[in-house]
């Protein structure tokens, strides 16, 4: 066993300049570096910043008042943008014809190839407030000198006339941030109460245990349209479906409480952990320096794959009937219009509503799986 | 004990220490019945010495080691450590608030060099959070500790910046190494700290323990259950069964002559660089005792080759048979057990 002295040093990988990188490098660094390998992750990130810029310029992308309806402006079919005229770039549309069809009756729309009408960029067109402050008119897109929401159907019209590429806009807004609260507060929940069941275990562990074992019980759909039918009358629809998401979301911390008591558990019983209690070091900073870094990545995947949940609940809630309702423009809202065959065999267009919320919920859900295959660098 | 009335008291002293684990079945978690792990277990080591504590997995030698640094909450029994101010505190009596200002002279070296560390911490971040925790407020005072405590452990200061993750099993032992000694503590406990690692690196980790021993005059409690690392490094070794001692003294007479049968099975076991002596091992019949239903008597009376009747109903006790030499066993004085010829046992000077 016994042998020579060893050398002064233990003497270490001597580390070429990419290794001495990883040798420092911080466990955020680690987890960017191979989230960033993770290409559809990548992508999606920039799909959902690009949808929440969306739901940021809502008003300012859309170019007609997304609320004002107009009987004889029904079901127009979407209107292709030409971009070019004679050779030179000058994005214009035709201006449509509104016919009666002899023998249906029906109103129909013919594009007319000799009136252009001039697309302008920045262009005046109804009033609005700029993220609710900034009172201003100027849009994307508009027309010169007239209403864009006469001339402009980029993706048709629905029923009443309103015009749906502004509608879609618009929805974006809603649909993408309704939900935040909820999410935000289930994950305040679940950290808190999952925390305080993991770290101080016994009866109070047991306690919250069973609570979240009878919350889990609970059927949500019926006590959603219970809760929908007791609130207040004088609210609006946004205020009560807002108001059913927090409540809702006071079951919905159960998940993440088990996860962060599990997690909680087993570092408890961590050596580093323990090597730190004897050095004296006090309960707080183990929690935060040693606890929890662990597993904040695990709960910002957790989170990020939540997201598309409320998400996906909204349109389906709203597309039932049972969440958001007209006024209200979301993207569950607009589908609402698409439920019948004569949509679908007739008015196809109003179906886009269904792209945009298949793309985020990829999105989210390629993300999350990214940041769940980075979060742990050390796996 | 005979030391007691020594001038020089023991810096460690641990009388009828005891650790009980309940189990609890059903909705009510009532207890059902109790493991022992650490059952009436008494040795002391003397400041300055190396005292191993062997046995197989699950026979409480870990939990011994965790009751002492009160990582775990001892039962019963008394943990008497001898403080740097020179009085005598009893750890296990005391609150854990009360407990923190001895914390820091009694350390651990763990077994698993891979799950000691924190991975999202730098090594400096490591060995400065004792320093942090006792109150170093300047950060180029704990820079220039840190750097003195890696020169100590052999590692070279460079690579303070740098996280676990870039380094091999045999320098993040020596990183917890660094962080063990970081607040001069006098006693470390060290569980199994070279099991993990290779046989080449046990080597080097060994010998830096038994070098920073001399130079920083440290006492070492050495849980184990490799003999001949056990031989290499201790003063005196103290055989564990089912959460009992059952054979405790110097390394030269308890590999020489075992006294206690379990003792004698377990150096049987070590591996001989001389094939022919192989054929000696003895194979111990049945399985170790359980210790929420431990066998009446002698725990060990079911496997032992020497057992009679009254093994079998009256529980030994941990007897002196020769200075220094404690056997917990009815036999000891009648039955002649072999150990193993090793000249040049104990510690290289």
């Amino acid at each position: 066993m016994t042998e020579a002295k060893p050398p002064a040093f233990e003497d270490a990988l001597v580390a070429s300049a990419a290794e001495e990188r990883v040798s420092v490098a911080t466990q955020w660094q680690l987890m960017w570096w191979r989230f960033r390998k993770h290409r559809l992750a990548m992508i999606s990130a920039l799909v959902i910043a690009a949808f929440y810029l969306v739901a940021i310029f809502a008003d300012f992308l859309a170019y007609a008042d997304p609320h004002k309806t107009e009987a004889f402006r029904s079901l127009i079919a979407p209107q292709p943008i030409h971009f070019f005229d004679e050779g030179r770039f000058s994005p214009h549309v035709f201006a449509l014809i509104g016919k009666r069809d002899p023998r249906t009756f029906k109103r129909v729309y013919e594009p007319d190839p000799e009136r252009k009408i001039p697309l302008r960029f920045f262009a005046e067109g109804y009033k609005y407030k700029f993220l609710g402050l900034i009172k201003t008119n100027r849009h994307l897109i508009g027309v010169e000198g007239g209403a864009a929401e006469e001339l402009i159907f980029l993706l048709g019209t629905d029923q009443l006339g309103r015009d749906l590429w502004s509608r879609l806009m618009i929805a974006c807004r809603l649909s993408l941030t309704i939900g935040l609260a909820g999410v935000t507060l289930s994950l305040v929940l679940g950290v808190l109460l999952g925390g305080i069941s993991g770290l101080y275990g016994g009866a109070i562990d047991t306690l919250i245990q069973r609570v979240i074992e009878i919350l889990r019980s609970i059927p949500t759909i019926p006590l959603w349209m219970g809760l929908a039918a007791a609130m207040p009358r004088d609210w609006g629809v946004v205020q009560v479906y807002f108001a059913i998401t927090v409540i809702l979301s006071l079951i919905g911390w159960t998940d993440l409480a088990r996860v962060v008591r599990g997690r909680f558990l087993a570092l408890r019983e961590e050596d580093f952990v323990l090597a730190a209690e004897l050095a004296g070091v006090g309960q707080m900073r183990i929690i935060f320096r040693h606890m929890v870094p662990s597993f904040l990545s695990h709960i910002i995947a957790a989170t990020t794959l939540a997201l598309p949940n409320m998400i996906i609940s909204e349109t389906a809630l709203s597309f039932l009937g049972l969440g958001l309702r007209p006024p209200a423009v979301s993207w569950g809202v607009l589908l609402q219009d698409a439920q019948n065959i004569q949509t679908v065999a007739i008015s196809p267009w109003l179906l886009t509503a269904a792209i945009p919320v298949v793309a985020v919920i990829l999105a989210f859900n390629f993300l999350g799986d990214g940041l769940r295959d980075a979060a742990d660098p050390y796996g | 004990m005979s030391e007691r009335s020594k001038a020089d008291a023991p810096l460690l002293e641990v009388k009828k220490l005891r650790r009980f684990f309940p189990i609890r079945k059903g909705l009510l978690r009532r207890v059902v019945g109790q493991v022992r792990a650490v059952d009436d277990v008494s040795f002391h080591i003397k400041r300055g010495e190396t005292l191993s504590l062997v046995g197989e997995s699950g026979c409480g030698k870990t939990t011994t080691a965790r009751c002492i640094l009160r990582a775990l909450k001892p039962t019963a029994g008394q943990v008497l450590f001898q403080t740097a101010a020179g009085d005598v505190v009893d750890t296990a009596a005391l609150p854990k608030r009360a407990l923190q200002p001895f914390r820091h002279q009694m350390q651990m070296i763990f077994q698993d060099p891979f799950s000691s560390l924190n991975p999202r911490m730098t090594v400096f971040d490591i060995i400065a959070e004792p320093l942090l925790a006792s109150g170093v407020k300047s950060r180029e005072q704990r820079r220039r500790r840190v750097e003195e405590l890696l020169e100590l452990a052999r590692l070279r200061p460079e690579f303070m910046g740098r996280y676990p993750h870039a380094f091999s099993g045999g320098q993040r032992q020596r990183i917890g190494i660094a962080r063990a000694l970081a607040l001069n503590p006098s006693l470390i406990v060290a569980d199994e700290p070279v099991s993990a690692l290779d046989v080449s690196v046990q080597a080097q980790i060994l010998n830096l323990m038994l070098d920073l021993q001399d130079e920083l005059g440290l006492t070492y409690l050495f849980v184990a259950h490799d003999l001949s690392v056990v031989k290499h490094i201790s003063d005196r070794v103290a055989v564990m069964y089912v959460g009992k001692i059952v054979e405790i003294a110097e390394t030269k007479h308890l590999f020489n002559a075992p006294q206690h049968p379990y003792t004698e099975a377990l150096l049987s076991a070590v591996p001989k660089p001389d094939p022919r002596l192989r054929a000696e091992r003895i194979a111990l019949k049945g399985e170790v005792a359980d210790a929420a239903q431990p066998p009446t008597g002698c725990y060990f009376h079911p496997r032992c080759a020497y057992a009679i009747d009254r093994c079998r109903t009256e529980a030994p006790q941990l007897e002196e048979t020769q200075p220094g030499h404690f056997v917990s066993c009815h036999r000891a004085k009648e039955i002649e057990l072999t150990g193993v010829e090793a000249p040049g046992i104990g510690k290289p000077s």
